[in-house]
């Protein structure tokens, strides 16, 4: 029987081995440049940084984050700090004027605009050659920028350094669940980095050459998702982008489904509508590994799981459409009663193995990802808890994001 | 920089992915047969259970009953027609589980005059049911019937059910379908004690029936 639903399936089940068998070759090819770092770095010469923390309503962390800046393994003389308030309405700014008593410190207080405005502003008054953001709900490694600094010494030509971001002090099962993500998410931005396909510079302090600002304009407002428009606006223009695995940033991630929820829908409904506005950049040899496999792997995962979600859903109706119709047919008793187990009855089908190796190939992602970040092989119950948990939620925020879109209703930024 | 791309490598994981995709459909055929070959070796059993029961009759006449009687289980025709069912819709419908399917339709019918001999020669109490259903088409009121069939056969083990595809290329099925003059627009048809019923039939009804077949018989087996 060869239905169209099958067909399609087939085909997404083969683009979707594709995606993840080219980053397995990509990790194959590349595993020896993978260098993890320990210990302090030096450098041979320490280049100025401003470091951006734009703040709304972050009271609770905020005062960690700049505590983490000034501990950086950097010469204190070198980081120029600004910290800007972009209108809380809670005791943020109490908390960070105080640190205006440092000499490399600086702090900004202005209406609320969102985090494009207040990054813009922060670069509106940058002195250095390198800038990069750090959002306030996240700690730096001490060595981190040193480390990424280190990228932009080795080779002239890098524009961006994207750092490993890690979750921090998970807590609740969802934050576990997120562990597991973010180990993969480092496994795929270092092969993204080999591509030179990185399409994201994420707010947790990426560091950027002045010169990138000064080429392509500041930051916009990018669908709530600025840092994915730069990094898009950064690939069309050639811009070479590296992602430093050894330097950690530690983020607190949402606690719940719910918050966990409105940050993807911002983060999917960025990608979408990023990709759309960026359209003239898919299927462009000139434009590179971005244009040909990062774009359609997105593309590709949306179709996939949106797919999968509705086959699963009609899957489900004709169960329970079954179910009814016994105990409408024969009662209650009579349905419920399962029959005695049989091998026989499992359904052995060429899918089941691709899936298998599907997620295989994903277990490998995350348990590498962790080796990078913490130098062993490790395998957690948070990886269980990430495809589980993600399974049934991310179709949900994934076809919102789509309705959103369509609506052209933009969800609120948290 | 970044506008350099390995063409050659978009083609190995192309190649390695049509590698995996067919080393998957290999071991899927491969477990397929494997499904194949025990639905064969189970309807082989049957096949000389049945042959084995039917000599014995044959041989021993009426004289001894009770050594014959449901000498073929029909939990074991019951559960052979499940899995040729399920291999219907999870294998597709290839050439070697049409063929089962054919065979089975055999089986069913040899048991059935095999066991009408029997209950006839040693009263034993018996009922038959005779279910002619479709495959060829969306009959959602044949999955009721059969699911009606299922629970009445669990409810009462003295009833055997065959069930027959409608659309089965077998002369030895288009016999049944003469005799009892079964057509295909008035699906699900049931064969009860000779008299035809076509269309649903729910539990109450049929079990009712069952029971007066149990009735006609009059006699029950010693012990019972």
């Amino acid at each position: 029987m060869v239905s169209i639903s099958n067909v399609i399936f087939s085909i997404l089940v083969f683009l979707s081995v594709y995606v993840q068998v080219f980053f397995f070759v990509t990790f194959l090819e590349n595993r020896k440049k993978i260098i993890i770092r320990n210990g302090k770095s030096k450098l041979v010469r320490y280049r100025a940084v401003t470091i951006a923390v734009s703040c709304w309503n972050e009271e609770k962390t905020v005062y960690k984050t700049v505590r983490s800046l000034l501990s950086l393994n950097y010469p204190k003389d070198k980081i120029k700090i600004f910290l800007i308030d972009d209108g809380s309405t809670d005791g943020t700014w109490d908390i960070i004027r105080k640190f205006a008593r440092y000499p490399n410190i600086k702090v900004f207080r202005k209406e609320n605009g969102g985090k494009y405005t207040a990054l813009n502003l922060a670069l509106e008054h940058m002195e250095t050659d390198f800038f990069g953001g750090l959002d306030a709900d996240s700690f730096a490694d001490p060595e981190s920028l040193i480390r990424i600094m280190s990228y932009f010494e080795k080779d002239p030509s890098i524009m961006a350094v994207a750092p490993s971001v890690v979750v921090y002090n998970p807590k609740t099962l969802v934050q576990n669940a997120q562990k597991a993500e973010y180990h993969m998410g480092i496994y795929i931005k270092k092969m993204l980095g080999f591509l030179g396909a990185i399409n994201v510079t994420p707010g947790p302090l990426t560091i950027f050459r002045k010169k990138v600002f000064d080429e392509l304009g500041p930051y916009r407002h990018g669908h709530n998702t600025e840092d994915m428009e730069i990094a898009y606006r950064m690939q069309k223009n050639n811009y070479k982008i590296e992602h430093c695995n050894d330097a950690y940033v530690y983020t607190n991630t949402p606690s719940s489904v719910k918050k966990l929820y409105k940050q993807r829908l911002r983060w999917i409904y960025g990608f979408i509508n990023n990709t759309i506005d960026y359209k003239s950049v898919l299927f462009k040899k000139k434009y590179g590994n971005f244009s040909l496999f990062t774009l359609p792997t997105g593309l590709i995962s949306i179709l996939a799981i949106s797919y999968l979600f509705g086959r699963m859903v009609y899957n489900l109706g004709d169960f329970f459409y079954s179910k009814i119709l016994q105990v409408e047919t024969v009662g209650w008793h009579y349905a419920t009663q399962t029959s005695n187990f049989d091998l026989f009855f499992i359904n052995i089908r060429s899918p089941l193995f691709l899936v298998i190796l599907i997620y295989s190939l994903v277990i490998f992602a995350i348990i590498f990802g962790r080796k990078m970040i913490e130098g062993k092989w490790i395998i957690s119950l948070n990886m269980l808890y990430f495809l589980i948990i993600f399974r049934i939620i991310a179709p949900f925020w994934l076809l919102n994001a789509i309705y959103n879109t369509i609506l052209k209703r933009k969800p609120a930024w948290r | 920089m970044n506008n350099n791309i390995d063409w050659k490598k978009y083609i190995i994981v192309f190649l390695i992915t049509g590698a995996l995709f067919l080393t998957a459909s290999y071991l899927s055929n491969y477990f397929g047969d494997k499904k194949i070959d025990q639905l064969k070796s189970i309807q082989d059993k049957i096949a000389i259970n049945i042959l084995s029961s039917e000599t014995q009759f044959s041989l021993l006449q009426e004289s001894s009953c009770k050594n014959i009687s449901g000498s073929v289980l029909s939990g074991e025709l019951d559960e052979l027609g499940r899995k040729l069912e399920w291999s219907q819709q999870n294998l597709g419908s290839t050439e070697e589980v049409s063929y089962l399917k054919k065979y089975y339709s055999l089986l069913q019918i040899k048991d059935y005059l095999l066991m009408k001999k029997i209950s006839l020669g040693c009263k034993v109490k018996s009922a038959f049911i005779l279910y002619f259903y479709t495959t060829a088409e969306n009959c959602s009121l044949c999955e009721r019937e059969s699911l009606v069939l299922s629970s009445l056969r669990d409810k009462y083990p003295e009833l055997r059910v065959y069930s027959f595809d409608y659309s089965i290329d077998l002369s030895a099925v288009k016999a049944l379908l003469q005799i009892y003059k079964i057509e295909d627009t008035k699906l699900p048809a049931l064969v009860l004690d000779d008299e035809l019923l076509t269309g649903f039939h729910g539990v109450e009804e049929l079990e009712s029936r069952v029971q007066e077949s149990f009735k006609l018989q009059g006699t029950k087996p010693e012990g019972d």
